[in-house]
């Protein structure tokens, strides 16, 4: 016994010897990682971090009293205030969607499922001008709401009466800037819950029906309290966005000072007026936005790891 | 029976309902009104509006400044989802983080930034320049290569602009879904390979890169589409020459400004089916990259 133990502890240090040196042949060359490493940081810093960082030199750049001036001017204070209300409205009622689509998707079996996946991803293929015409084609004064208004004999007289009285109008008005919004963030909350909950599946739920919860019980004892940190990032995704976006509501808004002026429209204002400090200014908030939202973001994965290892 | 029982939880119908009635009236009743107004032009008149020499020139800018786009994506994402998976270093997390600027930040704001950083007061206003005389020079040297002309001699305010953009656009749909691909992969197999005598670049080329091939084509066809598609960032750096540099979309909103709704509609027609044949693909390319991964 005595002595084979260091026999088999002598075979022990060589394959341990080979097993490292296997290791080390398996992984990068120095060199290798150094260029792959530059090549990596000097892409990144050339096409992330340089933009963000030009961005508040610009803004910053007649100074923090000029910088401040440009955010509280009225146009702009306007343009902030509509896209804020535009958040309000689109990111409740795309949680809600993505809420119900993600629970029929991972709870039931049904034929027709990955159509449906699908379909939901279909905004984020379309083209966000696209996105804004479509809206034009069916509420705008030439499109299917046009024609239905000055049709003389209208399906519903009562509803044609009530747009004229009420002078509802959709397009070039707030309505269609919000229809937009909601159009492209729309697979948001959706797309980031169905593989959560698909990765969790039923039991727990099944389990909860076994001792007698009824839906709504199931949904926010069970459900609700595992994909919560996916939630959240998903809705803050989905404000950065709603927020932010430019060529849907472009097309929608009419750009109309002061109305129908979201933040980023402004931007393009003042941008094009050769105002670059408040062009700038504008930008930089919509910057710290995505900012703080990168930060959830990470966060969040910090958290989910923590909770896997736990 | 069967499917019955699968369906214990309650609220199938609710949720179902509601799910196929909201995707109806935002998304499916809207876009199919492009097709219903596309149909009501004639058939001439539609092929008239979308091969217009204009239209015509702004396809090709865009589908060309797209796939090359997408092809510096492929090749720098590839290298910067392999260093931030396999390598560390300092500020790795923070790097990690930010990938995810683009999808994140409004494409407006990207757009000036871009511009900012390119033009010639801009911090790397040196690659301007650099581009410029370069350009020059190897035209006055080489004069078969007179060709590449066509890819514009600055880069802010002409066709190298829209490309930057691009990239900015795309970046982060290469790397991510490259990511857990390249955790996934097992040390183990270029362990084998390298006891079995492969260089280590013998190695990467002949192991991890077919491993990685799969995951990096859809990264590519994803980016591909995102940027066929892309309009805020572009329109601040590309200088929009008629015939030169003006993409798609562009083109798109100025015929809804002359209130010309039935060209805008022709030529959304034809973006759509595009976009809807690249969205098959891409999904396609997930289901072989899913199925080539489990194999």
């Amino acid at each position: 016994m005595e002595s084979a133990l260091p026999e088999i502890m002598k075979h022990y240090f060589k394959i341990a010897d080979i097993r490292a040196k296997t290791r080390q042949q398996a992984s990068d060359p120095v060199w290798l990682r150094v260029l792959l490493t530059g090549i990596g940081l000097l892409f990144l810093t050339c096409f992330l971090i340089l933009p963000i960082y030009s961005l508040f030199e610009e803004a910053l750049r007649k100074g923090v009293a000029t910088y401040y001036q440009a955010l509280v001017d009225p146009d702009a204070l306007s343009a902030i205030k509509l896209t804020l209300l535009t958040a309000l409205i689109v990111v409740p009622c795309n949680f809600i969607f993505g809420l119900s689509a993600a629970w029929v998707l991972t709870k039931y079996e049904f034929r027709g499922k990955s159509i449906l996946i699908t379909l939901i991803d279909l905004p984020f293929a379309v083209s966000p001008v696209i996105a804004g015409l479509i809206y034009v084609l069916v509420f705008g004064m030439q499109g299917w709401l046009g024609v239905y208004i000055a049709s003389s004999h209208p399906l519903f007289p009562a509803i044609q009466s009530w747009i004229i009285a009420h002078d509802i109008q959709i397009i070039f008005a707030k309505p269609g800037i919000i229809l937009a919004t909601i159009f492209v963030t729309f697979p948001m909350v959706a797309r980031e819950l169905i593989p959560l909950m698909q990765m969790q599946g039923t039991d727990q739920e099944h389990a909860a029906v076994m001792l007698g919860a009824n839906g709504w019980q199931i949904f926010w004892r069970v459900t609700l309290p595992n994909i919560k940190w996916g939630l959240i990032y998903s809705l803050v995704l989905c404000n950065a966005r709603a927020m932010g976006e430019f060529g849907a509501v472009s097309v929608v808004s009419g750009h109309i000072r002061g109305e129908t002026n979201t933040a980023p429209l402004h931007i393009e204002i003042l941008y094009n007026e050769y105002n670059f400090v408040g062009a700038f200014a504008v930008a930089s908030l919509l910057a710290l936005l995505a900012i703080v939202t990168l930060i959830i973001k990470s966060l969040v994965e910090w958290r989910l790891e923590h909770k896997k290892t736990l | 029976m069967a499917k019955n029982k699968l369906r214990v939880l309650p609220g199938f119908g609710l949720s179902l309902g509601y799910t196929v009635f909201y995707l109806s009236l935002i998304v499916l009743i809207p876009l199919l009104a492009v097709f219903l107004k596309a149909a009501t032009l004639s058939w001439h008149d539609f092929w008239h509006i979308v091969t217009d020499p204009r239209v015509v020139a702004s396809y090709k800018i865009t589908v060309g400044a797209a796939l090359s786009a997408a092809a510096a994506n492929a090749i720098f994402g590839l290298i910067v989802a392999w260093v931030l998976v396999r390598y560390s270093f300092p500020g790795r997390k923070i790097i990690d983080g930010l990938i995810d600027l683009p999808f994140a930040l409004p494409t407006a704001v990207a757009g000036i930034a871009l511009t900012a950083v390119y033009s010639k007061k801009g911090a790397l206003s040196g690659v301007d320049h650099l581009w410029t005389t370069s350009l020059v020079y190897l035209e006055s040297k080489f004069s078969f290569l007179h060709v590449i002309s066509v890819i514009g001699r600055k880069i802010t305010y002409d066709r190298p602009g829209i490309f930057i953009a691009l990239i900015f656009i795309g970046l982060p749909f290469v790397v991510r879904t490259l990511q857990p691909i390249i955790r996934e992969c097992e040390p183990e197999l270029e362990e084998i390979a390298a006891t079995l005598g492969a260089s280590r670049l013998q190695t990467l080329r002949r192991v991890v890169l077919p491993e990685l091939l799969p995951a990096l084509i859809t990264g590519f066809a994803l980016a591909f589409a995102r940027a066929l598609g892309e309009y805020g960032s572009v329109i601040f750096i590309a200088g929009n020459k008629p015939m030169y540099s003006e993409i798609t979309s562009l083109l798109i909103v100025t015929k809804l400004e002359q209130y010309d709704y039935q060209g805008a509609t022709a030529i959304a027609a034809v973006m759509l089916v595009i976009s809807f044949i690249l969205l098959l693909i891409i999904n396609l390319l997930q289901k072989w990259s899913q199925r080539y991964r489990k194999s």
